[in-house]
């Protein structure tokens, strides 16, 4: 009766928490030469990539793991993880949706991601991650049609290698930090966008993330390339079975906006957190990066962080040319045994560029949350600036928030202004709630969405509404 | 260096009559810096301002030792005029003279320490260079409620004498309950090239107040660090003020523990730079406990290729309720080539806190520039009523008025 007591709840807490059984094939454990050329061998890639993951994992063998960050973990075993793990069903690629394993258009479904119903319905276009592979893109010819090309990572290696080769490792090089490396070097799949000159993506691009065995890294790897004058708007989700171990998943997003064009790219990261221990949970050591390599180009990153056991990436932008725009609005909530080491980075290199940051964070519980943030303005990065705020509520005092930004201002003409502040729900705007018939519990919900506002209005229509429900699921039982 | 280092350390321990314990006890923090070396930016705290660096290029090699027997002449000219205060004066390093003329003498207790180690430790390898070094140190104490009649300044002296030397001092202040000091550094060089590494540690008791005003302001191509330790008791107040100005290189650190319930501290800075100066300000006020209060304010205007770091850091313990804690940083940069550094950090693990910060950074507004010229200023005029306004908010801070109206007169700021 307890144990089954227990499920329930463990249920009501994450509902993503199931796990697929399904036969897969692994790469044999560890890392080495053996295991990335096995990788390669599997995706049948070209020798240019094997040279590429070679030339990482060189370097990743002189790099140290970094170990400044806030939340400390127990030593990750490099050498008992598996690199590669893939339905076995789709050893060789089925042709269709329809010949997939329905065991996998089962899992999706439950996630409330039907592969088949969406592609019909909803207007975005999908492509399923699973563990290391992606498992089907919808809406492509459709797609394909006005000159977008979305598809695999894997596939975009072997049709597209022109233009893979030309910007893959453009942001995040090969010698970049611990993490960034060590995905350069075994990176299994991943999307890969590009949008042609002048056209507007009709629909939302959107990637969905299962890490579904065991013992198994996820490290994927995603490019997407706006041409001038083109605009992208791309969702990322990410959920994970409920598991004892703590698993590493360790991915690239590089974003390329060249001349006029806009890239706008949502989160919404909901990995296993761990149970209420802190037990569990994944590590979500992400790199992600975008150059505004063009004139007055965009990227805005928008985060909703409820998942993982720990989190740690900063989603930067490079303002590189001239009159272009960074953006970085962010809700991180964390509860339990939850750590989060989150923020951005917005490097100002051309002239008039324009960085916004907006980051809310939220702390319940035993967790602790950081925003760490930098903003830099280069000599010759006149006429610039930067606006910052960054707000923390924190429940209960065995949570902590913190702010760490670092803010280097080396142009006379350039303006940076950040402010921040630390404070609980107050007692007057509970009450005030309260007294119009509002539970706590609701009360509490009512405030923290406004709260997010900022950030939840930054977010496309259908993951607005998922993530504003999932503020209040990730928050149950902190109030009391 | 590290020969240096060692012959320097032998001729020293040679002056002093120390017992073989305490001999040991300099030996092992010798070895320490031995094996850290300068601070470099590697260290967090050392990011944007790279000790090593600054060391070797503006000075190269530092001979550690000083002849401390003859004494050195006491310079009248360079007291303040038009304050009656009492006097502290370091010449090169060594006290020639400590004068409470107007206090009563058996309020005032001044302990020599020289003999016995009392050791500083902050995380850095400056900490054990000054616990290595150190050559004479006191301890002055007031007596429970004793509230010093005048202020007291300590003059840094140093004058052409000494060149590419370090000088590592230290002060122990213990103000007991219900006591006040008003302590004034003056720094005063004629002197080139020399590292000053200075300690001061203040334990405040019960509603003890403590007013810090640190002035460099004359031009000298010195490089200085100086650390300020300052724990509090209950209801006690401590204000520091720094103007940094005058030397090639300082950085001014204040550790401020909140201990006792109600206690408050409050930092205020001036950083005004010229020339290819690089000064560092860093706070790390600790609330440890209930009800404390923390306000700091930091305001830098940088000319030419000057270059200004703030670090800041708030830290409020899980037990540190119903805390205040505000600090606000701003920068003017006036020239291509300045550069302003910011990290304002908040640590907290407390609910029912306020705490916040703020740092901005940019040019000379403007629009405000356009007004005064509108009104009959020229620019340069109008360029220096919004500089001077801007640096005043700082000064006001300053709760003397005496003390207020002296540092006034000393930076030339007008009302």
């Amino acid at each position: 009766m307890d144990q089954r007591q227990k499920e329930i709840d463990n249920l009501k807490d994450y509902k993503y928490g199931f796990s697929t059984d399904i036969e897969s094939t692994k790469a044999p454990k560890g890392l080495n030469e053996e295991v990335i050329k096995f990788i390669s061998n599997i995706k049948k890639e070209p020798k240019w990539m094997l040279d590429f993951r070679l030339k990482a994992f060189e370097r990743f063998k002189q790099l140290k793991e970094p170990d400044w960050q806030k939340p400390k973990y127990p030593k990750i075993d490099y050498q008992d993880l598996y690199y590669y793990s893939a339905p076995k069903s789709l050893d060789d690629k089925p042709k269709s949706l329809d010949e997939l394993d329905p065991k996998l258009l089962e899992t999706y479904k439950k996630l409330g991601i039907p592969l088949q119903e969406q592609a019909r319905l909803n207007g975005i276009a999908v492509d399923a991650v699973f563990d290391s592979v992606s498992v089907a893109t919808t809406f492509r010819e459709e797609l394909s049609k006005l000159g977008i090309i979305f598809c695999p990572i894997s596939e975009a290696i072997q049709n597209h290698p022109e233009l893979v080769k030309k910007y893959l490792g453009s942001v995040i090089p090969t010698t970049d930090h611990f993490f960034a490396t060590l995905n350069s070097a075994v990176f299994t799949d991943g999307s890969f966008a590009y949008i042609p000159e002048g056209v507007r993506c009709p629909m939302e691009l959107s990637t969905y993330f299962r890490i579904n065995a065991s013992n198994t890294g996820q490290f994927e790897r995603t490019l997407i390339v706006a041409d001038k004058g083109s605009y992208v708007s791309y969702l990322e989700g990410c959920t994970a079975p409920m598991r004892d171990e703590n698993q590493l998943h360790a991915a690239n997003v590089e974003l390329i906006a060249l001349d006029d064009a806009e890239i706008k790219y949502s989160t919404v990261q909901n990995w296993y957190p761990g149970d209420k221990d802190g037990k569990g949970g994944i590590y979500n050591f992400v790199t992600k990066r975008g150059l505004c390599k063009g004139k007055n180009s965009k990227i805005s990153w928008t985060q909703v962080e409820t998942g993982s056991a720990i989190t740690w990436k900063y989603p930067s932008c490079i303002l590189k040319g001239d009159n272009s725009v960074g953006e970085f609005y962010s809700i991180a909530i964390t509860n339990n045994h939850q750590k989060a080491d989150t923020g951005t980075k917005m490097i100002h290199l051309g002239k008039n560029t324009k960085s916004k940051i907006i980051s809310k964070g939220i702390s319940a519980g035993f967790s602790d949350m950081t925003y760490r943030g930098l903003v830099d303005i280069s000599s010759k990065a006149s006429n610039s600036n930067n606006y910052t705020q960054c707000d923390s509520l924190l429940m209960g005092n065995k949570c902590g928030a913190h702010t760490v930004p670092y803010i280097k201002n080396k142009n006379c003409e350039s303006n940076i202004a950040h402010e921040a502040t630390t404070s609980k729900i107050s007692e007057e705007q509970l009450h005030y709630c309260q007294q119009r018939g509002l539970s706590t519990e609701e009360a509490v919900g009512l405030i923290v969405n406004g709260f997010c506002k900022e950030v939840l209005q930054q977010l496309p229509m259908e993951f607005a509404v998922e993530a504003q429900k999932l503020v209040g699921i990730s928050l149950e039982g902190s109030v009391g | 260096m590290k020969e240096q280092l060692q012959r320097d350390f032998d001729n020293i321990i040679k002056n002093l009559s120390l017992s073989q314990k305490d001999i040991e006890i300099k030996r092992f923090y010798l070895d320490n810096f031995i094996d850290r070396g300068f601070p470099n930016r590697r260290e967090e705290d050392w990011k944007f301002s790279d000790l090593n660096q600054i060391i070797k290029k503006n000075i190269g090699e530092l001979s550690f030792y000083s002849d401390y027997t003859s004494t050195n002449k006491v310079d009248t000219s360079v007291f303040v005029d038009g304050l009656e205060h009492n006097k502290i004066v370091f010449i090169n390093g060594r006290i020639e003279k400590i004068d409470f003329d107007y206090e009563k003498k058996n309020q005032i207790e001044i302990i020599d320490q020289s003999e016995t180690i009392n050791k500083f430790s902050n995380n850095n390898s400056l900490s054990d260079l000054n616990n290595a070094f150190t050559n004479k140190s006191f301890k002055i104490l007031l007596k429970n409620g004793y509230q010093l009649q005048k202020p007291l300044i300590i003059y840094h002296t140093t004058n052409s004498k000494i060149w590419s030397k370090n000088i590592n001092l230290r002060l122990d202040f213990e103000l007991g309950k219900d006591s006040s000091l008003r302590l004034i550094d003056l720094f005063n060089d004629t002197s080139e090239k020399n590292f000053l590494n200075i300690f001061y540690n203040f334990n405040l008791k019960e509603n003890a107040v403590l007013k810090n005003y640190k002035v460099d302001k004359l031009e000298n191509k010195n490089i200085k660090y100086a650390y300020n330790n300052i724990e509090q008791d209950k209801n006690s107040i401590s204000e520091t003020f720094i103007l940094s100005s005058g030397s090639n290189f300082f950085k001014n650190e204040i550790n401020c523990n909140l201990n006792g319930e109600y206690s408050s501290a409050f930092v205020n800075g001036i950083l005004s730079l010229n020339n290819t100066k690089h000064h560092e300000i860093r706070t790390i006020v600790n609330h440890l406990t209930e009800n404390t209060k923390s306000y700091q304010l930091i305001k830098s205007v940088l000319e030419n290729s000057s270059k200004a770091a703030y670090q800041g850091k708030i830290f409020v313990n899980s037990k540190a309720q119903k805390t205040d804690g505000y600090q606000l940083s701003k920068a003017i940069l006036l020239n291509k080539d300045s550069e302003f550094n910011a990290k304002p950090e908040l640590e907290i693990y407390a609910d029912d806190v306020k705490c916040s910060h703020g740092s901005a950074s940019g040019s000379l507004n403007e629009d405000s520039i356009f007004y005064l010229m509108s009104r009959g200023l020229n620019y340069q005029q109008s360029r220096e009523l919004l500089i001077n306004g801007f640096l005043l908010d700082v000064v006001e801070k300053i709760t003397d008025s005496e003390i207020k109206n002296l540092i006034k007169n000393m930076i030339g700021i007008k009302e």
